[in-house]
């Protein structure tokens, strides 16, 4: 995965989305099995209907660059970080990366309650695709940050989400990769866990990994990205500085709490 | 530039990424045998246990079914059962292996051939754990009648694992995708295992199919059991191995010597990888086409 021949050069686009657009099929009913899709297949009602997550959504990221990716749920921000993450293929549209990513779009995806930490550490370390001799090295430095020395080889159902989402953080962390991918994962532990994690965040970002953020805490995001990315119903609202974007997002917040509340009030009044 | 090693590099979707995954590999059927064995009184104990009880109940119930008499029957019943049940296993593990680990297909890229590839290299693994119980009972044999019945030929199994295992990839992986799209493919499934159960001469000879076609054709009607035979003999893969391995295992017991290598080397050989490399191209196929559209059902 840290093939040194696809280190990007430092002003060469390191994520480049062009014009993506992802479809998805919002049949009222889910067909998935036979006997179902042959009734419906009698009864002509196979039907397709169209929703698209993403709609010509364009991204370039630089190599050390953190993004963050804003606005309320169901816009299309973790459909991004999906696509970014090679996990969704556009259904038009290119996406290039190059080099390493690791994506928390929740941690802990790989674990396994029925195994012990150790075990996990190495199954999640070979998930994320780093070898089982690259794990060997690392395995004390993973052991220290999760702070979980004293429950290695206690199997994993018996962990506190905290402890879950620690051990999660750091496997994905042990290397630095080119690309960190981060949604919404930090809303579980405790503070101090969680301000480890943001220096953990900020140190790989000094030292050249590029972000990608997805989170509602506006306090978070401000303090660790630059730029930032504002997508309204599967649609770039704007892209650009951090502090723009944001200015701007938080001015139609207001607006429409404000014009919320107006209407609230028309309504008493009535 | 590209170099070499780039090229080489398997692409992004193909089955070959599965060797850059070498490692997870290692450690899902790892976890899968973890899980298996521990915690459970008996542990390993139970993979050798489970085809003994089994086939001494089978080889109590057919020896009265049946007349003609199959000289070590207990060693020809359980060879036919192993083989027959690592393809059984194997598929039916493979068939839940994509949709059991949605939760992960849907927040990280990883090879998706890696999930049921893992399940059958684990059965694979059951396989030769459960060989235990074949030397247990050929050991059992040898006592009894005074004779060695091991032999340098048995470890022709390893060729004829081989070529169930290649058959059993092609075949757990078109099954994996197939499931992902269609859930109640698994009641199919034992439909069809049920059929082929009767179709691979597990429990009974298939020169009885020769023996009632020689009646037919005395009373002068369609030797109708010489096609059935004919079926079950060239079509069904799951046959030919189980045939196979009992060339290695079974006759050199009964003949005492080394099995005639020729009728081995010739059709059977090459049915039996025909049928792996042909199952195998198959799954691949079907995996590969639509394994990009995974993530939108599970």
């Amino acid at each position: 995965m840290s093939d040194v021949i696809n280190k990007p050069s430092d002003n060469e686009y390191i994520v480049d989305v062009d014009n993506v657009t992802i479809r998805f099929n919002k049949a009222t009913e889910k067909i998935n099995d036979l006997k179902e899709y042959f009734i419906k297949l009698v009864k002509r009602q196979l039907m397709f209907q169209e929703f698209l997550g993403l709609q010509d959504v364009s991204l370039k990221i630089k190599k050390g660059e953190a993004w963050a990716i804003i606005d309320t749920n169901g816009s299309g921000k973790s459909t991004l970080l999906k696509v970014i993450s090679k996990i969704l293929k556009p259904y038009k549209g290119t996406v290039t990366v190059k080099g390493s990513v690791a994506s928390l779009i929740e941690l802990g995806a790989g674990i396994d309650p029925r195994l012990t930490a150790r075990e996990n550490i190495y199954l999640n370390g070979c998930l994320l695709g780093y070898s089982k001799k690259f794990i060997d090295e690392k395995f004390d430095e993973i052991v220290e940050f999760a702070e979980l020395e004293d429950f290695l080889d206690s199997p994993v159902k018996n962990f506190s989400s905290g402890m879950k989402s620690r051990l999660g953080f750091s496997v994905a962390t042990m290397v630095e990769p080119d690309i960190l991918i981060v949604d919404e994962v930090l809303a579980v532990g405790d503070v101090l866990f969680k301000k480890k994690c943001m220096a953990k965040m900020k140190q790989m970002l000094n030292n050249g990994t590029t972000l990608l953020i997805v989170s509602h805490n506006m306090n978070h995001i401000q303090a660790m990205c630059d730029k930032a990315i504002w997508l309204n119903k599967g649609k770039v609202v704007k892209q650009g500085d951090m502090k723009e974007v944001c200015d701007e997002y938080l001015a139609t917040i207001e607006e429409k709490k404000a014009k919320e509340k107006a209407e609230k009030e028309k309504l008493k009044d009535k | 530039m590209a170099s070499i090693k780039e090229k080489l590099k398997p692409k992004e979707g193909s089955f070959f990424e599965v060797f850059k995954y070498k490692d997870l590999l290692y450690q899902l059927v790892a976890r899968d045998i973890k899980l298996k064995y521990r915690r459970s009184f008996l542990g390993y104990v139970w993979s050798i246990l489970n085809p003994l009880l089994i086939m001494i109940i089978m080889s109590v119930v057919f020896s009265f079914l049946f007349q003609r008499n199959l000289s070590y029957f207990p060693i020809y019943l359980l060879a036919g059962r192993t083989m027959f049940e690592f393809v059984n296993h194997s598929g039916q593990r493979a068939l839940t292996s994509i949709t059991d680990n949605s939760s992960l297909l849907k927040k990280t890229y990883v090879s998706k051939f890696m999930f049921p590839l893992s399940k059958i290299t684990a059965a694979m693994v059951d396989l030769v754990f459960s060989l235990g119980a074949m030397v247990i009972v050929m050991a059992f044999f040898s006592i009894i009648d005074g004779r060695c019945l091991f032999s340098f030929a048995n470890l022709g199994i390893i060729i004829v694992i081989i070529e169930a295992y290649i058959f059993a990839v092609g075949f757990g992986i078109f099954l994996a995708q197939l499931h992902v799209f269609f859930r109640d493919i698994r009641y199919i499934y034992t439909a069809f295992i049920t059929v082929l159960t009767y179709c691979s001469a597990i429990f009974y000879d298939i020169g009885m199919f020769y023996e009632k076609a020689k009646q037919q054709i005395a009373s002068g009607a369609d030797p109708l059991a010489k096609y059935l035979a004919w079926i079950i003999e060239y079509l069904n893969p799951v046959y030919i191995y189980i045939k196979q391995f009992r060339y290695f295992i079974w006759v050199p017991t009964v003949e005492g010597t080394v099995p005639d290598w020729a009728v081995l080397t010739g059709t059977d050989l090459l049915l039996g990888f025909g049928y792996a490399i042909i199952m195998f191209l198959i799954g691949t196929f079907a995996f590969k086409r639509s394994q990009d559209k995974f993530i939108l059902y599970i």
